[in-house]
């Protein structure tokens, strides 16, 4: 089955660069549960905007860093 | 597995065996009996509120096996059960604006059966079988969104 989006992230490598933070800390952090953590690394979840600063907030990273969007039209 | 997705999967085993049993019991009688005398009024109530007690019992279950799933295995937390997050909030509506359509569906046709002057034992279980099948598509999709993404 096709990706449901097309945003890309890196924060399961961000989480082990921001101290080895688990999906559980950042769910916590973040307001969200664990399992939408899991959803949103795996790529089955797109999360608001709001969540994206929250989760780039929490890893350290500038929004880009942590999300991203292919140039090219589909 | 989101607390909420349990839920669903609550919500579709209570709904396929309650409606399952009910429609076995009623819709058995059709053929022997006139559709007019088949006292359906009591069974049917009856699994209406069977499936709200059987609800409400499997969500207590489902907290109290999840709270001590996360003590005893350390998988999941106790606070998964009561936290709601954006994406829960998106695939419940997503499920309620599918089964909105479903129960507009089965209305239309329980008017249509109405206006053609049915027995009131049709237009009752037209009525009952459309709650029946909106709460279980609106469990599938809400299924669907969380195994395969929304």
């Amino acid at each position: 089955m096709a990706r449901p989006t097309r945003v890309t992230n890196n924060i399961r490598a961000l989480r082990f660069a921001a101290g080895e933070l688990t999906q559980a800390e950042l769910a916590d952090q973040v307001g969200m549960t664990r399992q939408t953590i899991i959803a949103i690394e795996q790529g089955r979840y797109s999360p608001s905007l709001e969540v994206a600063f929250r989760i780039a907030r929490a890893l350290g990273a500038p929004l880009e860093q942590v999300f991203q969007y292919p140039e090219e039209e589909s | 597995m989101p607390f909420e997705e349990k839920m669903s999967w609550v919500s579709m085993v209570v709904t396929v065996v309650v409606a399952g049993l009910y429609f076995a019991t009623v819709l058995g009688q059709v053929g022997e009996v006139p559709a007019a005398d088949i006292a359906y009024q009591r069974s049917m109530l009856i699994a209406i509120g069977a499936s709200i007690v059987l609800m409400i019992i499997g969500a207590i279950a489902l907290a109290i096996g999840t709270a001590v799933s996360a003590e005893v295995t350390g998988e999941g937390s106790v606070d998964d059960i009561d936290r709601k997050d954006e994406r829960d909030v998106s695939i419940g509506r997503r499920g309620d604006v599918v089964a909105f359509y479903v129960t507009s569906a089965g209305a239309l046709g329980a008017l249509a059966l109405a206006m053609l002057e049915y027995e009131y034992f049709w237009i009752a279980n037209a009525l009952y079988l459309t709650f029946v099948v909106a709460a279980l598509v609106s469990d599938g999709v809400k299924i669907r969104a969380y195994r395969w993404g929304m």
